[in-house]
């Protein structure tokens, strides 16, 4: 079988764990394998369940300890318990926090390597899914790799796979298993959860992000891309040399070792768009590029560019969105 | 009280990513090299944790003999020592690094025996295999915190916050642990020039290390064309503004 631990979202699963189940999918029917959903707590609810059957998931294998709280140790015993149990050929999980903490926890319990960020799993010559490919540097070089035992363990890099659902969807059988807490494992506990501030928008989630980077230069020149951005219901997002500057805080950058964003519009300006800033903002489905340098790399991956200053450009298009605003309403055409 | 770091060697970012012959490194004659992000603030975390507690900051590193370089700029934040594990023949996969590191600590000496707090970057930029920390602290049979962006050290126990669907997870563990922290956790200094003279005159250990037998086996790497996208430029006319803001309205963001 092919084991698969999935993570709740804000509204039925969380998408990575969409993409990491298409992905298992696909190898279980390469393999002519059973796909099982593996998940601590509570039984998936009517909808969840029925979510897991169209994403291919043909048993759900439910461990329900007496508390349900997150232990990252005791949960990845608990998968490696399964996988050992179901004698798993491979185990997958989203390339989340909480996947990856979980997949390398389970990893120990069960002796062998995990692969993080996996693109593509392939068969090697003994038809064992251990032919590995995955993201590194961002997802700028991608690595081949061989495993030399199994079962495979690995996370799905997000958005490695679009997740789709089959055309003739069963219900999953589910299965509600024990789940016993060795004290060892209950050393780190998850005590507290704070919620999202309700004031603002959220970067990660914001409709419109306005970017500042070191274009900008100075920490006075956000104000007005604040003003932008708020002027478009959005969120500000910065390049790593602005917090490195000290200029904005990191909560508010955007890359590899920030926040990732997925806006319909990310509105760049004075960035020049190394490898580790475009890992953040990749899922944007459209980028508008203002920078002076016809040459900076951000112009090749953007859909819109302006070759100009943001210093001229983003006050005058503040002014002019105010003013239209001003002028009887909601942004008539002139 | 006792503080061990651990950085490696990785490629600075910006550099033109082009392969070695053999396709299983990096050309790193295109390359400059450095340590994480992440690592950086680790750093910076220990001696300021250091400076508070008082006691000794240790940096361990794996990685080839050019690796000492970064080992003593990391030193140079304030370590007291290093501990350089020397690899041949290329990268080691994250066991074959954990157990490295592990028998590393377990070879120091230590006041009490053993560090109090051992902190790593959450994932390397380069490999960015997510279980290097994990791994060591079960190999050492501690307690392992992840992905922490604060950090509070007391007598008995360490609490830190994870970031988690736009709000935070606090975590608790007892000590000695180990900590794997990101970028955010603080915003790190840039060493002084004294603190590079010194750290040039601490004592490194060096030691060697071996791969292991259940990490992948590297075929080799793939540079990623990524797509270029063809930018509609804009004229930069006098409209300018009002042109922006008709495409803002096209694509529905102005309302």
């Amino acid at each position: 079988m092919i084991l698969c631990w999935v993570e709740p979202g804000p509204s039925g699963w969380e998408e990575t764990t969409r993409g990491c189940l298409t992905m298992a999918r696909g190898l279980a029917g390469r393999l002519g394998a059973r796909l099982v959903a593996f998940t601590v707590g509570a039984q998936p609810d009517p909808v969840g369940l029925d979510e897991l059957g169209r994403l291919g998931v043909e048993h759900v294998h439910v461990c329900a300890p007496d508390d349900p709280a997150y232990l990252p140790a005791a949960w990845g015993r608990w998968l490696a318990e399964a996988a050992g149990s179901g004698r798993a050929c491979a185990v997958l999980v989203p390339g989340t926090d909480r996947g990856h903490e979980v997949l390398a926890h389970a990893a120990v319990r069960l002796g062998v390597a995990m692969v993080a960020n996996v693109t593509e799993i392939g068969l090697d010559e003994s038809g064992q899914p251990r032919r590995i490919t995955r993201a590194r540097w961002a997802g700028s070089v991608l690595e081949e790799s061989v495993l030399p035992a199994g079962p495979t363990l690995a996370s799905t890099a997000p958005h490695a796979v679009v997740a789709t659902e089959v055309a003739v969807a069963g219900t999953p059988t589910v299965r509600v298993h024990p789940g016993a807490v060795d004290p060892a494992d209950a050393r780190v506990r998850l005590v507290e959860h704070i919620p999202p501030a309700s004031t603002g928008v959220s970067l990660a989630t914001a409709r419109v992000v306005v970017g500042g980077g070191r274009g900008v230069g100075d920490p006075e020149g956000f104000v007005v891309l604040e003003q932008l951005a708020s002027l478009l219901g959005g969120a500000l997002g910065v390049s790593r040399a602005v917090t490195s500057a000290g200029w904005r805080p990191h909560t508010e950058q955007v890359g590899q070792t920030g926040t990732k964003i997925a806006p319909d519009l990310y509105i760049a300006c004075g960035i020049s768009g190394a490898i580790q800033h475009m890992a953040g903002c990749r899922s944007a489905k459209r980028i508008l590029a203002i920078n002076t340098d016809p040459a900076a790399p951000i112009l090749a991956q953007a859909s819109h560019a302006v070759v100009a200053d943001v210093h001229q450009v983003v006050p005058a298009l503040v002014e002019e969105i105010t003013r239209r605003r001003a002028n009887g309403g909601p942004d008539r055409p002139r | 009280m006792e503080i061990a770091v651990c950085v490696k060697r990785v490629p600075a970012p910006g550099g033109t990513v082009t392969l070695s012959e053999d396709e299983k490194s990096l050309d790193a004659r295109n390359l400059g090299f450095t340590i994480g992000p992440h690592e950086e603030c680790a750093i910076e975390e220990a001696t300021r944790l250091a400076g508070i507690h008082g006691g000794r900051v240790t940096v361990l590193t794996v990685g080839p003999d050019e690796a000492l370089e970064q080992l003593r700029a990391a030193m140079s934040f304030g370590a007291d020592r290093g501990v350089h594990v020397r690899t041949e023949d290329g990268e080691l996969g994250p066991v074959a690094t954990a157990t490295a590191l592990a028998v590393a600590i377990r070879d120091t000496e230590w006041d009490g025996g053993g560090p109090d707090l051992v902190l790593l970057g959450n994932e390397a930029p380069d490999s960015a295999d997510y279980q290097v920390g994990i791994r060591l602290a079960h190999v050492l049979d501690l307690p392992c915190l992840t992905g922490l962006k604060s950090l509070q050290v007391d007598d008995a126990a360490i609490t830190g916050r994870r970031e988690a669907a736009g709000g935070w997870d606090v975590f608790a563990a007892p000590r000695p642990a180990v900590v794997t922290v990101r970028e955010g956790l603080n915003t790190p200094r840039y060493p002084s020039l004294p603190g590079r003279l010194r750290a040039k005159k601490r004592p490194v250990q060096t030691r060697t290390a071996v791969p292991d037998p259940v990490d992948a086996q590297l075929i080799r790497l793939r540079v990623v064309q990524i797509p270029r996208t063809q930018a509609e430029l804009l004229a930069t006319g006098p409209d300018l503004a009002g042109e922006l803001a008709d495409l803002l309205e096209t694509w529905g963001v102005l309302a």
